[in-house]
């Protein structure tokens, strides 16, 4: 079968090409971040540190930060919360116009995000309210609630119905039931929510470039530097930071969405959820 | 909560009665508006086309070859794709620059005598970029597909003669459409309306609609006729994946006979 032993050797190959191509740009971030040169440029002219202590004296940065850590927590547990409502009521009772609701909260995941925030300015100006933190945490709590949804849809399926009738017939109340019995059984669902909202969150640029009043997220202080090439090299040491922390957070998700894929006696390698 | 999420959309559409169809008709007759609206869609088709080709060789390999890390394979794939989308973009004006890796790689193997050109600061640079960044959304629904296909009917096809390559195109392909279907459209919704990109590595002739978009909300203050640009692009491409949605169904359908 050496055709078939081929068509493997050209697949590997492939998958090994492709995958240069996708890291390309990410194995590039920590190279420049720590040479000397205020080039982003080969050849690499020395190692340094210095654009790392950059980022400790630059107080824009810090009150950006601390505006998209504010951003990314309010929207990362408004979302969730909202997720877990809307997880719990599709997949425990049938209502009327069921699926073109769940439509229509799903929709903001195929949408351009240019329009989201279009459609946001225009209701938020229309409202009168002012722009400030508040209305980008409104928009990001809009686009991330549909990947909450898709998480704890799936913890909420792979529950059994019965424990809870169980907790029920042993004279629990219906709180009660949800706090002792239904929350605990979601709670790595829960968690993996908080982790990719909050990842999604601290990354959206559109919508706080929109939204933001004068105070700015990290993204948008990113983009506000990028045209001062000086400032380039601490803005990749600052990528290289929350790269190393994105993967940090994303690594933790995944650990608690393949716990929660074993509580409920699946496959720890399915793909679901994560699509 | 399902009140907030209707309430933008119908409020977006009221909002836009009022304000005449003025904007509507200069936003679809301008010559300029139209040119970046056909361009917004002759990018995103060419970016779409290419992420998914490239994707469906990976997802293939992934679903079929290999056997004990999938799911570890599928969370490399996705990493790249967490990080950044900002710093990412940036990063590929870095790689695909005059002086850039590229360029700089390119020369040092002596396989060129002078940098390119033609790769940064044009729609090619934005095609590279956006096929890289919308990669795990056409790999993801691509493979649930494949993993979904029943091993015994290749295995059927080949005892009944066919070849690997029949088997494939026969089988394998018509059996993953759905995944290839929903690949094409989750990229190409988006990337029609995407912002980041054009503005950094497309140059003038890169730009986009949402560019255009933006201006109107920002520099040329007129709000209503950014919103009817986006109105208007939101139709056309909700109207486009009807199309291929309906298309590859009737395709399906003829196939099956």
């Amino acid at each position: 079968m050496s055709n078939r032993r081929n068509k493997l050797n050209w697949l590997n190959t492939y998958a090994v090409v492709y995958m240069v191509f996708l890291y390309a740009p990410v194995v590039l971030l920590p190279i420049f971040a720590f040479n000397s040169s205020t080039i982003i440029a080969f050849p690499l002219s020395g190692f340094t540190t210095e654009w790392f202590g950059v980022l400790w004296t630059t107080d824009a940065l810090h009150s950006a930060v601390r505006n998209s850590l504010l951003v990314a927590v309010s929207a990362a547990t408004i979302s969730t919360v909202l997720g877990l409502f809307a997880a719990r009521a599709v997949a425990r009772y049938s209502f009327p116009l069921e699926r073109g609701i769940m439509g229509l909260i799903m929709l903001p995941l195929v949408l351009p995000e240019i329009i989201i925030a279009v459609a946001l300015l225009i209701v938020l100006i229309q409202l009168g309210l002012s722009l400030s933190l508040w209305t980008v945490v409104l928009g990001h709590v809009l686009i991330c609630t549909p990947f909450s949804i898709a998480v704890l849809g799936s913890a909420f399926r792979g529950l059994d119905p019965s424990m809870e009738e169980a907790s029920f017939d042993l004279g629990e109340t219906r709180w009660g039931t949800f706090r002792r019995v239904t929350f605990p059984l979601v709670l790595p669902g829960v968690i993996s929510s908080l982790l990719i909202t909050f990842t999604i969150s601290l990354d959206e640029f559109i919508i706080a470039f929109f939204l933001t009043g004068t105070d700015v997220t990290l993204p948008v202080y990113i983009w506000s530097q990028m045209r001062f090439p000086a400032k380039l090299p601490s803005i990749m040491a600052l990528g290289t930071i929350l790269l190393g922390l994105t993967v940090a957070l994303l690594i933790l998700a995944e650990i608690f969405r393949r716990r929660s894929a074993t509580r409920r006696g699946l496959d720890a390698s399915t793909t679901e959820g994560l699509v | 909560m399902v009140v907030t999420f209707s309430f933008w959309t119908q409020n977006y559409l009221d909002l836009d009665t009022t304000f005449t169809l003025a904007n509507y008709r200069e936003a679809w007759t301008d010559p300029l508006y139209r040119e970046l609206m056909l361009r917004s869609l002759r990018i995103s088709v060419v970016v779409t086309v290419a992420t998914v080709v490239l994707a469906f060789p990976i997802a293939y390999y992934v679903s079929f070859h290999v056997r004990n890390h999938k799911a570890l394979w599928l969370f490399l794939i996705t990493v790249p794709f967490w990080t950044s989308y900002l710093l990412r973009v940036f990063l590929w004006k870095v790689i695909l620059g005059y002086n850039g890796v590229l360029n700089s790689a390119l020369l040092g193997l002596g396989l060129i005598d002078e940098p390119l050109s033609f790769i940064l600061y044009n729609a090619n640079a934005v095609v590279i970029t956006l096929a890289h960044a919308w990669a795990p959304f056409a790999i993801l629904p691509i493979f649930v597909a494949l993993e979904r296909i029943d091993r015994s009917l290749l295995e059927a096809a080949k005892d009944l003669g066919d070849g690997p390559v029949r088997s494939f195109f026969r089988v394998t392909l018509p059996l993953a459409m759905p995944g290839v279907v929903a690949a094409t459209i989750i990229v190409l919704i988006p990337t029609v309306g995407d912002y980041i990109t054009p503005r950094l590595v497309g140059g003038t002739e890169g730009l986009m609609i949402s560019n255009m978009i933006q201006v109107q909300f920002g520099k040329a203050n007129n709000a209503p006729l950014g919103a009817a640009l986006a109105v208007s692009s939101m139709f056309i491409v909700g109207g486009l994946s009807l199309m291929i949605f309906f298309a590859t169904r009737k395709i399906g359908r003829g196939g099956a006979d």
